[in-house]
């Protein structure tokens, strides 16, 4: 490359005071820079990030590596879902092409206590990867309440710090809730309406429902806000002991998925997966809010679940059912707790990834899932 | 003293710049992207992957371009550690100018995540399914984002002090769009 030379130009020297305020302002342009990018990483502001949910839910549940750190205490299953082609003319999903599509699921319990004690007031979960083999892969995960506590990730944060174990009692503290619940009307009127349905007998009676809006996009482009549920074809067969009974004295540790594993062995089980069809003035942005009963819903298929596994040894231990893994055809709302849901569930995901190597064995063991243990 | 006053060829200062704006664009966004819980986490995460896969096409066409329009010489006025940390600086830009993107793309492939970019366009994974793998790729994609924003600082204060101190040319042979 020719060196242009324009000797005409030599730059007059500078003065001591005009160099150091040139050095001065190259410094104060690199603080800047720097500080700015300190503030974005969230590290000096007070925002909610990330590491700050991380923290509540160890506070909350302990430190369990290994672990989800919520939705801890889980079952691996496999079986497949047979679409009706009912959803086709709402969605471009391959997923509700007519035809049979794998799955890997798994069932859980809400709470960051990999160890906890199963209980019928627990908040039981449903989660499933699809796998069309032509086309993208959608994952879900599903509560069995007829609403989400919080429409926020801020109010899932609070509720998570409410929910603190007092050293003293190593219960929650009922006025840290309270104080939570009044501070939060909208978690008033959920857990209204979350009381109002009492929880079934176990996994297999559960509906698990999506609770977070989404909408279907079809070949032509239209769009429709949408929820979805599992709907149980069975009931819960009780084998464990007695279904009404949460004293410690009664209860099995892992009988919710003890019978769920020998319903399993004795016959697949079975759910109808209903997307309800929302209006444009059905609420897309709060979990907390039920849609009137009468919308119409699509029976998009039944979802058959034919093997289990434990955690230790089945496939779903390492899929993180993050809810917008979504293909084309199935589309995210407005609804801030998929983001915050995302969000966290990736930095949980790398961190039990992370610590995969120190993982103790699972409450539900390969054995246990074999249907080998009997209570 | 103006003994240098060669410019990048056209096509170099044109991928400098745009890259530029798209590097900085991404360790801001990849920064908050990582700490957010917020509803803009899920528009900050369809950005970072059609923006990390665009700068590591740029990266290889600028390879390219390096090799086919090498860039003008530092001046002969430059102290030689100075030379030193110029190269040096470059050598590791460039580094991760690939590095960054394919550590991204490596640890989706391992986690597994599906790898969108635009819609029903994905990529394939490039490793197999490894969870402990992942959890390594993850921390070092962070690693390395620090070290790419410490070295653009610094060579954003290199490229201050040519420009504001020394004025040997080296900032207008990459700013300068003057015809001549």
């Amino acid at each position: 490359m020719k060196q242009i030379h324009d000797s005409g130009k030599v730059p007059r020297p500078l003065t001591a005071a005009q160099r150091s305020a040139r050095i001065a302002l190259i410094g104060a342009v690199m603080l800047i820079v720097t500080a700015l990018f300190v503030f974005v990483g969230g590290w000096r502001s007070a925002r909610l990030t990330q590491s700050r949910m991380m923290t509540a839910f160890q506070a909350a549940s302990g430190s369990h590596p290994g672990f989800r750190r919520n939705h801890a205490k889980g079952l691996c299953v496999a079986g497949w879902f047979d679409s009706s082609g009912q959803a086709a003319a709402w969605s471009k999903a391959v997923v509700f092409e007519p035809g049979r599509v794998p799955l890997i699921g798994r069932f859980a319990l809400a709470g960051g206590m990999p160890f906890q004690t199963d209980a019928l007031s627990t908040v039981r979960s449903m989660a499933l990867r699809f796998s069309p083999a032509s086309g993208h892969e959608w994952r879900t995960g599903m509560n069995n309440i007829p609403v989400f506590a919080v429409n926020s990730a801020q109010g899932f944060y609070e509720q998570l710090v409410a929910s603190k174990p007092d050293p003293a009692t190593g219960k929650p503290d009922p006025a840290a809730m309270k104080e939570f619940v009044g501070r939060h009307p909208e978690t008033a009127r959920a857990v209204a309406i979350i009381k109002a349905q009492p929880a079934t007998a176990g996994f297999a009676d559960s509906t698990f429902n999506s609770l977070d809006a989404f909408r279907l996009v079809n070949s032509a482009g239209a769009s429709v806000p949408v929820r979805w549920a599992a709907v149980p074809l069975q009931a819960a067969v009780i084998q464990a002991s007695s279904p009404d009974d949460d004293s410690p004295q009664t209860a099995h540790g892992n009988r919710l998925f003890d019978d769920l594993i020998a319903q399993i062995h004795e016959h697949p089980l079975q759910w109808r997966l209903l997307i309800t069809l929302g209006r444009p003035e059905d609420p897309t942005a709060d979990a907390t809010v039920a849609w009137p009963d009468d919308r119409p819903h699509i029976d998009a298929g039944v979802v058959t679940i034919d093997q289990v596994s434990s955690e230790d040894t089945g496939a779903c231990a390492d899929i993180n059912f993050d809810p917008l893994v979504l293909p084309p055809g199935i589309e995210p709302s407005d609804d801030p707790l998929l983001s915050a849901r995302s969000a966290v569930y990736a930095r949980s995901f790398t961190l039990r990834a992370a610590e995969k190597p120190a993982k103790p064995p699972s409450a539900v063991t390969p054995r246990e899932a074999q249907g080998v243990v009997k209570p | 003293m103006k003994s240098h006053a060669a410019r990048f060829p056209f096509m170099s200062r044109c991928l400098h710049w745009s890259m530029a704006v798209m590097i900085v664009a991404m360790l801001f966004l990849g920064v908050g992207m990582a700490a957010s819980v917020s509803p803009r986490y899920q528009l900050l995460v369809s950005i970072h992957r059609p923006l990390g896969i665009a700068i590591l096409i740029l990266a290889a066409a600028r390879l390219v371009n390096r090799l086919v329009n090498p860039p003008p010489p530092l001046p002969h006025t430059m102290p030689p550690l100075q030379r030193f940390a110029a190269d040096a600086s470059h050598y590791v830009l460039y580094a991760l100018m690939f590095g960054l993107p394919l550590v991204g793309w490596a640890m989706l492939s391992a986690e597994p995540y599906p790898i969108v970019i635009f819609g029903a366009l994905h990529l394939p994974p490039i490793l197999p399914e490894n969870p402990v793998l992942y959890a390594g790729l993850r921390r070092l994609h962070t690693y390395l984002a620090y070290v790419m924003f410490a070295t653009f600082v610094v060579h954003f204060a290199a490229a201050l002090m040519h420009a504001l101190i020394r004025r040997d040319g080296v900032f207008e042979s990459m700013a300068s769009w003057r015809r001549r």
